[in-house]
């Protein structure tokens, strides 16, 4: 069953078209890795997704019904968007984990509640009244990751949330990344320019290039049967470059 | 004597409700409006914004003309009769403060990362959540816009001289009294108010110094 459906999707910014999606889908539960190169019009389809850029053209229909049908906060509500930068707010870390259930009305001692199993769940709870603005890099994202599980998503969209870290950080986040997302049955959508990244997490991969979506599936398909010339190429040279940058 | 140290009680009073009252409507004024500047993009907006930005310069005198203009008998709100009532005072204050407020919250939202609002956005924020989350994101900065506010009226005369009138115990304030008794030789005087209007404009800018730096990272 799919959550989300992309049709006829096209963004322009000025008099150029930035991102043409015919048509694409994300299935409940599913974990789509979006990988393209600078430029491919990754972020602004995580955007597009957010809700937070309209389309020129064509639709995206989230749970069966199209986002232009959704109220704007309402729909925003469904989802939770993490960043490549963690984007912490200047107050204690649990005080930035609870922001966004404060933002839907709940109480601070209950939001303060599930904040704290998602602490736990990142292995952070000892941060808690750590100011957020005085974390190092990996920390600061997992705070970033607990604010956005902490809401229950029926979306998750995350925008190259570990580029910013050095390898073993990234790694290790990975991991515990991947396996809550499976273990909570999170819907997720994943950008990202490496492709280790994008089949170590990504159910399916979604291949961006020039703006629009050249291929959808697995590493395998993708590898052994590319789209086109320009999709080969780009799975050689990332192969080729991350085989080196990991040796 | 008793009725001397009465007389500098009343006008330091005065001085103070004048120029917070300015200061309160400039805040009501300038925080949405340097918020919309920050935050909209429009047609007009880097003019408007430049406009803005003239005001936070404009000469007391020039405002005080101008208010006098507008309120005196013959001028067009003439019928109102506010010319020399503290009410004048307030108007020309606000309108020497209100730039200061507008321009230096927009400068304060501007200089916050552009993604923060995405990253509300994205996490649910209402407009207006949104908004009130940036406020606080920017507290130092808005808390200093509102100390410039306060002390770009606090400490003018031009305006508060010209549409006041300096009538006493109606419209003298601190400054238009330090500038009759300077006039009339009494230096003492002028030189006790001063210290007065100093102590004055220092303990509202401790007061509101001590919120600027509650919890700020060291």
């Amino acid at each position: 069953m799919n959550l989300v459906e992309i049709r006829q999707l096209s963004l322009w910014r000025g008099q150029q078209e930035v991102l043409r999606v015919p048509s694409l889908d994300i299935r409940k539960g599913e974990i789509l890795a979006i990988i393209g190169p600078n430029g491919a019009g990754k972020s602004t389809l995580l955007l597009a997704l957010a809700g937070l850029i309209q389309p020129h053209r064509g639709d995206i229909y989230f749970a069966g019904r199209s986002l232009m049908e959704w109220k704007g906060l309402d729909y925003r509500r469904q989802i939770a968007l993490v960043l490549q930068e963690p984007l912490l707010f200047d107050r204690t870390v649990i005080d930035n984990v609870i922001l966004g259930l404060r933002f839907r009305g709940l109480k601070k001692e209950t939001a303060i509640q599930s904040a704290r199993e998602w602490l736990e769940r990142l292995g952070i709870t000892h941060l808690d009244r750590r100011r957020a603005l005085s974390l190092s890099g990996g920390e600061a994202q997992r705070v970033s990751l607990a604010r956005a599980f902490v809401l229950r998503p029926q979306l998750l969209l995350l925008d190259e949330p570990f580029s910013s870290l050095d390898p073993p950080t990234r790694l290790a986040l990975l991991q515990d990344l991947r396996s809550l997302l499976k273990q909570h049955q999170f819907t997720a959508a994943f950008v990202t320019h490496h492709l280790g990244e994008a089949a170590f997490l990504g159910d399916r991969i979604a291949v961006l290039g020039e703006g629009e979506v050249k291929q959808v599936g697995s590493l395998e398909q993708i590898q052994e049967q590319p789209q086109d010339s320009n999709v080969a190429d780009f799975i050689r040279h990332l192969t080729t470059t991350e085989a080196i940058y990991y040796k | 004597m008793d009725r001397e140290l009465s007389e500098v009680v009343q006008i330091t009073l005065l001085s103070l409700q004048i120029s917070g009252a300015a200061t309160i409507i400039s805040l009501l004024i300038g925080l949405p409006l340097g918020t919309f500047l920050a935050l909209s993009n429009f047609m007009g907006r880097n003019s408007l914004l430049s406009l803005v930005n003239t005001g936070m310069g404009l000469p007391p005198v020039v405002v005080g003309l101008a208010v006098a203009m507008i309120l005196w008998r013959s001028g067009p709100l003439g019928n109102l009769n506010l010319i020399y009532t503290p009410t004048a005072i307030v108007i020309a204050q606000v309108i020497i403060a209100a730039p200061v407020v507008t321009g230096l919250t927009a400068a304060a939202l501007q200089s916050l990362d552009p993604r923060l609002r995405l990253q509300l956005l994205g996490l649910g924020a209402s407009r207006w959540q949104m908004v009130g989350e940036l406020w606080r994101e920017a507290r130092l900065p808005l808390l200093a816009a509102l100390m410039a506010g306060f002390g770009s009226v606090i400490s003018e005369i031009g305006a508060s001289m010209m549409v006041g009138g300096n009538i006493r115990y109606q419209t003298r304030v601190l400054t238009t009294a330090i500038v009759l008794e300077t006039s009339k030789g009494n230096f003492d005087v002028a030189i006790q108010l001063s210290l007065l209007l100093l102590a004055l404009t220092f303990s509202v800018n401790y007061a509101l110094t001590r919120i600027q730096q509650r919890g700020v990272r060291r």
